[in-house]
């Protein structure tokens, strides 16, 4: 899985500003997974390895691990694309159990 | 296939690995604009510049010091897009770097309404610069308010059931070809290898380039989030929006040919912004695709 960097910075006054209008990094500690109430479980076993849920992930928050699918549910916002597109309907939307 | 045979099998990646959009940014869920930015950024590469205006994607980015591209970009006035992406590939020459790829990223009305006299400006000027236009037919970031790209019928929060919009979309295209431009081509979130195809082509030439991408907005078009994909799709099928590209403002190629067209009715109902249409405006929905299909395959014939 890709290596993400979930920190928030925080400038403590004026003077820490970075001077130059730039990105000082990702938006990676806002974990939109907290946005979701139904969530993508493959079935690993019903997997052809299309890459059709990677392709269409809008996040993107589906991996290539192995060279198997992997959702991490840090970030997945549970649109259900990857299910909806699945060809082997390998993906289902279960309920965010709390 | 045997459980050893399936664990050798490589996953299959139709489109370039290199990940340029990070997770953790603020797109509502099924996004259509977030896709076009992940398959372009996956054609373009690291060497690109990005000139955003006020537009769903200024904010998806998210506020500063964080940014959701691994690429620069430059937040600009709602009707400057094309104007400072010429500045800023002018700025870019004259520090002798002619490699970076200068990208305007525009919503449809920062495209078809607002900045529609700085992309005629650039495109008459030929500035080496690729616009990009996402469309998704309304101002979805300040509250689905109507613009020029809303096709006919449809509801929004200034066109409401009672007074829908009762004209057809503006053929921005036909617009941009009339200023004979070097390359103009339409794309869709749901064939991203024919986007990534176009856009890397388009990265070769030298002029401006325009982009047409449909990006549904489940949230604006009252869809369902898991359908975005399939609403593209069925777009393209339906011949509701082509796929084609013009060279030189004349030769029309269409990349998808479609023997047979499915009806438009079926792509306009899964959407509530057209649950109020009555049969007669479905009719008359389906008679203006008919009829720009066959100005299209007329212009591609000669």
């Amino acid at each position: 899985m890709r290596p993400r960097k979930a920190k928030k910075i925080v400038f403590k006054s004026a003077e820490e500003m970075p001077l130059m209008i730039c990105s000082v990094g990702h938006q990676t500690h806002n974990l939109t997974g907290a946005w979701r109430n139904i969530r993508p479980e493959i079935d690993l076993e019903r997997c052809i390895k299309c890459g059709i849920c990677w392709k269409f992930c809008p996040e993107p928050s589906i991996d290539v691990v192995d060279e198997w699918p992997v959702i991490d549910y840090d970030y997945c916002k549970g649109c259900g694309i990857c299910a909806e597109e699945c060809p082997t309907k390998c993906i289902a939307m279960v309920e965010e159990r709390k | 296939m045997s459980p050893e045979a399936k664990k050798e099998k490589k996953f299959a990646l139709t489109l370039p690995a290199e990940e340029l959009m990070a997770c953790g940014h603020l797109a509502c869920q099924g996004c259509g604009a977030t896709l076009a930015m992940r398959y372009m950024l996956k054609a373009l590469g690291q060497k690109t510049v990005l000139c955003i205006p006020a537009c769903c994607w200024a904010v998806i980015d998210g506020p500063y010091p964080y940014s959701s591209l691994d690429v620069p970009i430059y937040h600009c006035a709602f009707e400057t897009a094309a104007s400072t992406a010429t500045g800023v590939k002018a700025g870019l020459e004259a520090t002798g770097d002619t490699e970076t790829t200068v990208v305007a990223w525009a919503g449809d009305g920062g495209t078809f309404d607002i900045g529609i006299q700085a992309l005629s400006g650039a495109a008459e000027r030929n500035d080496d610069i690729i616009y990009v236009c996402y469309d998704n037919e309304a101002y979805m970031n300040t509250g689905i308010q109507r613009s020029s790209a809303t096709p006919y019928g449809a509801w929004t929060t200034t066109t409401p059931v009672k007074h829908f919009k009762n004209r057809p979309k503006k053929d921005i295209v036909a617009i941009l070809a009339a200023h004979r431009i070097p390359y103009i081509a339409t794309a869709s979130v749901s064939h991203p290898e024919d986007f990534v195809k176009k856009m890397k082509k388009a990265k070769d030439i030298r002029g401006t380039r325009f982009f047409h991408v449909y990006a549904p907005c489940p949230t604006g078009w009252k869809s369902r989030p898991e359908d975005t994909i399939k609403l593209a799709r069925m777009a393209v099928q339906n011949g509701y929006f082509p796929l084609y590209e013009i060279e030189d403002g004349e030769k029309t190629t269409v990349n998808l040919k479609l023997k047979e067209r499915k009806p438009v009715e079926d792509f306009l109902r899964l959407q509530g912004r057209f649950r109020h249409l009555k049969p007669a405006e479905v009719a008359a929905v389906q008679a203006e695709v008919d009829a720009r299909w066959e100005r299209l395959m007329r212009s591609c014939a000669g």
